[in-house]
């Protein structure tokens, strides 16, 4: 009702049945048992898949490369386990659809033998080029869910004289609680980490973006950075989708990343906070990111709880653990339940963008029928990026993609907060990624009908030109034959009127 | 276990459209509650007629589209237009102007566009304008404060609003609005004009009017509560009310011979339901702040100029209709401001700050 009377930094967002204490008052279980098996996919990041360097019958120690990253834009995996490669075959992955993609099947022999590890006697001595190549060398990715290569934004963020790393902790997806428990476990080594970011970026200073609803790990993340004047924390409103970087900096700093460019333009660059953790495990104490804390929850877990997974492992074998009733569960989710995909099974391995597995009952994703739009604009309301969800929905349900585009479709970042907040239950983020993914079609389609045009033009002109040339070949032909018949009768009529003059 | 791909997200919110309608059906109930029992039986016989035969209508509407009517019934948008085209009748008219009612805004405001949440104009005062100008007399003859009990039986009543038994003249009067307009006409001066007015029993509702539309103050603490519970807006209810507050102050002030004051105007009750129920109507009004802002103001102004000089006493209705017409137009200029961009769209230029 006062809306008026609220954060102009702040707009949009819902606020979700949280449902995190189901999971956020118990400490992160370590003793997972070794899986037998384990299954690496070798694209876990966003940009080009690593190319595997192992092969079939290979011994492998834990942390040893697996594969290395390809191109500009890439990570490296790594061995959870100690062991043997038993396959390296296309597998599922989690997707939606299960898509199977390159992975390396580790058969773990139990023994969980290092690689040896560098460990720098002062790591914050380490050159920033240095932190920024070991970061890149351990495979650590954005652990919020984007699975950038981190190692990417640390130099981008040299190179780019930033004044801010945003370290967000917001954690805004209903369930999920790792990185809150990580907070209040790990804060010290957490906040190393971000040192260590800040030296690598040689940055000056970091703030943290923690949500209001998390006060221990807010007071845990204060005492650990007691001592480092340039790390400040901020608690910021419990406001799905606060998680979204670009809400969180406009609402800790007022700035506003322009639609056309990166937080680099305006000197920041955000980091998730378990990224943090990972660099910290990365450089001082030469770990690769081999396993990362996932929450398992959900109605249909009979124990739900954060648990330390190595990654490739099963999910199904992470749901045994804890207990999954599988009659209960309706809907399997890797993710938090706003952004996180539906999987069509369990047997797929966790993997770095892995933050939660959430094995969902019937009542909690109640799923009500489709009605008309009555126009309520409650999307419009609670949309963080200010679009019109129903103008670009009714625009899309007649196939005017172009019309949806210039309402602002390619400005949506796909939160769901207007399909959650939908009185009628219309999938308005369904509509909106099936137009993004219809445009990217037909731009594809545009191009190769482009192609083919090139190409016919090409061959036209080069039959046009062939027919000329053998046109003017067969014009001389004629011209020369003329002329040779020319050049007999004369010769004819010269030796006629020599026999006649003998 | 489903097996297709499935979009997030996979939880919602638990509000629906038909609990909305509810709601605005239960905030609506005090202000028509307090109307039955102000004029007994037969306001109570109007409103029940005008209800179901909306229910009706959008049975039938529906058959001839080829849908079922059930689950459409069942989300309470018929049942919400028949309650607020009742609530705007006058509260002894016969039955068949609560079915024209009906058969107005449900088919010709409704259906014909194409059914919930495609109509241009809002429905229920698409019916009360084109009655009023149909129907003058019907829809000009307010009954007296005949309280439950006091008045007419259950038979009498049923005779009144059934068999066409006519109200007795000495039991009709004018509205507030229309007797200072008379008075107008007959060179009258305010507060002459006014009679016996009294601003606190036309707060609670205790004078003549339309069946729903007597008591402000039952209408506001609906609207407030809606306001509470999210279901609408401050934007429009505040604006409008506020222009004609400040139009009526300013005109009170310059001329307080001609020109109501603030008070008279706002504790007339349909400006109350106009700008909590109507101008918050979701079809029909526009979907941004600003825009809605810009709509309750335009709705202030007209409803201000034509209690003012217009022809009609009261000018909520033809205000609303033509701000409605406006809303497609105020919709495609009035946009939010998409992060990291200026409001005309191109992104925000770093380079000059």
């Amino acid at each position: 009702m006062l809306a008026f009377l609220e954060n102009p930094r702040l707009r949009g967002g819902i606020h979700a049945e949280e449902r995190k204490h189901l999971t956020s008052g118990q400490a992160i279980v370590t003793h997972f048992p070794l899986p037998k098996k384990l299954y690496i996919p070798v694209q876990q990041h966003v940009g080009k898949p690593a190319e595997p360097v192992v092969k079939v019958g290979d011994k492998v120690l834990k942390g040893q490369l697996l594969a290395h990253s390809q191109g500009a834009i890439s990570a490296p995996v790594h061995a959870p386990t100690s062991g043997r490669i038993v396959d390296v075959k296309d597998f599922p992955a989690p997707h939606p659809s299960a898509l199977p993609v390159r992975t390396v099947v580790i058969e773990s022999d139990g023994k969980e033998e290092w690689l040896e590890t560098f460990i720098p006697d002062d790591p914050f001595q380490l050159e920033p080029e240095e932190i920024c190549m070991r970061v890149g060398g351990a495979g650590v990715v954005g652990l919020g869910g984007a699975v950038f290569p981190s190692a990417i934004k640390l130099n981008l963020g040299r190179k780019n004289n930033i004044h801010t790393l945003l370290i967000n902790a917001g954690e805004c997806e209903p369930y999920l609680t790792c990185d809150d428990r990580l907070m209040q476990e790990h804060a010290n080594q957490i906040v190393a980490g971000i040192r260590l970011m800040l030296r690598g970026m040689m940055a000056p200073k970091a703030i943290i973006g923690i949500e209001d609803n998390k006060p221990e790990a807010f007071s845990a993340m204060q005492a650990a950075c007691r001592d480092f004047p340039n790390i400040t924390i901020s608690q910021v409103p419990t406001r799905y989708p606060m998680g979204w970087d670009r809400q969180m900096l406009r609402y800790l700093t007022g700035l506003e990343i322009p639609a056309d460019g990166r937080a680099t333009d305006i000197g920041v660059v955000v980091h998730n906070i378990a990224t943090a953790y990972a660099v910290y495990r990365a450089i001082c104490l030469g770990q690769p990111l081999i396993s990362r804390v996932v929450t398992v929850s959900g109605e249909a877990v009979a124990n739900p709880i954060n648990i330390e997974l190595p990654i490739g492992t099963l999910m199904s074998e992470a749901l045994a653990f804890c207990g999954v009733d599988k009659a209960k569960m309706a809907r399997l989710v890797i993710g938090g339940p706003m952004m996180g995909d539906a999987l069509p099974h369990a047997d797929v391995p966790v993997v770095k963008a892995c933050n939660g597995i959430l094995a969902l009952s019937h009542r909690e994703i109640h799923e009500p029928e489709t009605q008309a739009c009555i126009r309520c604009s409650s999307c419009v309301t609670v949309c963080p990026v200010g679009l019109l969800p129903l103008e670009m929905a009714s625009r899309i349900r007649v196939n005017q993609l172009e019309a949806a585009v210039d309402l602002g479709l390619k400005d949506c970042i796909s939160c769901g907060s207007c399909s959650y907040i939908c009185p009628s239950n219309i999938p308005l983020v369904h509509y909106f990624k099936f137009a993004s993914g219809e445009l990217v079609k037909r731009q594809q389609a545009d191009h190769k009908a482009e192609q083919t045009k090139r190409l016919m033009d090409d061959r036209n002109q080069r039959m046009e030109r062939i027919r000329l040339e053998a046109e003017a070949e067969a014009q001389r032909a004629q011209e020369a034959r003329a002329a040779r018949l020319a050049q007999q009768a004369a010769q004819q009529k010269q030796r006629e009127q020599a026999e006649e003059t003998v | 276990m489903k097996t297709s791909v499935i979009s997030g997200p996979h939880v919602a919110a638990p509000r629906r459209v038909d609990q909305i309608m509810r709601q605005v059906i239960i905030a609506l109930a005090p202000a028509v509650g307090f109307g039955v029992f102000l004029f007994g039986w037969p306001a109570l016989y109007l409103l029940t007629v005008t209800v179901l035969s909306a229910m009706l209508f959008e049975a039938a509407c529906l058959k001839l589209k080829g849908v079922a009517a059930a689950p459409s019934l069942r989300d309470g948008s018929a049942v919400l237009t028949g309650v607020l085209v009742a609530m705007t009748l006058p509260p002894w008219a016969p039955w068949w102007i609560g079915v024209s009612g009906s058969a107005i805004a449900i088919i010709l405001g409704k259906q014909v566009y194409g059914g919930l949440g495609q109509n241009l104009f809002n429905p229920a005062m698409l019916a009360r304008v084109a009655l009023l100008i149909s129907f003058p007399i019907e829809m000009t003859t307010w009954v007296n404060v005949t309280p439950l009990f006091t008045g007419p039986g259950l038979a009498e009543s049923f005779a009144l609003t059934f068999s066409g038994l006519p109200i007795p003249d000495a039991m009709t009067g004018a509205t507030t609005l229309g007797m200072v307009k008379t008075g107008f006409s007959q060179n009258q001066i305010l507060p002459q004009a006014l009679g016996d007015y009294s601003g606190i029993l036309a707060m609670i509702g205790w004078e003549r009017g339309s069946l729903g539309e007597t008591s402000g103050i039952l209408l506001a603490v609906g609207g407030i509560a809606l306001l509470r519970k999210g279901i609408i807006q401050w934007h429009a209810p505040v604006s409008l009310l506020a222009t004609v507050a400040l139009l009526s102050s300013i005109f009170h002030l310059w001329d307080s011979g001609h020109y109501l004051s603030p008070w008279v105007h706002l504790n007339s009750g349909a400006l109350i339901l106009v700008a909590f129920f109507i101008a918050t109507d979701y079809v029909t009004s526009p979907n941004t702040p600003l825009g809605q802002l810009i709509f309750g103001t335009g709705c202030g102004l007209l409803i201000f100029v034509i209690r003012s000089w217009g022809g009609y006493p009261e000018g909520t209705g033809f205000a609303i209709l033509l701000m409605n017409a406006v809303t497609p137009l105020i919709d495609h200029y009035i946009r939010p401001r998409i992060y990291g961009r200026y409001r005309n769209g191109k992104p925000l230029d770093i380079s000059s700050s």
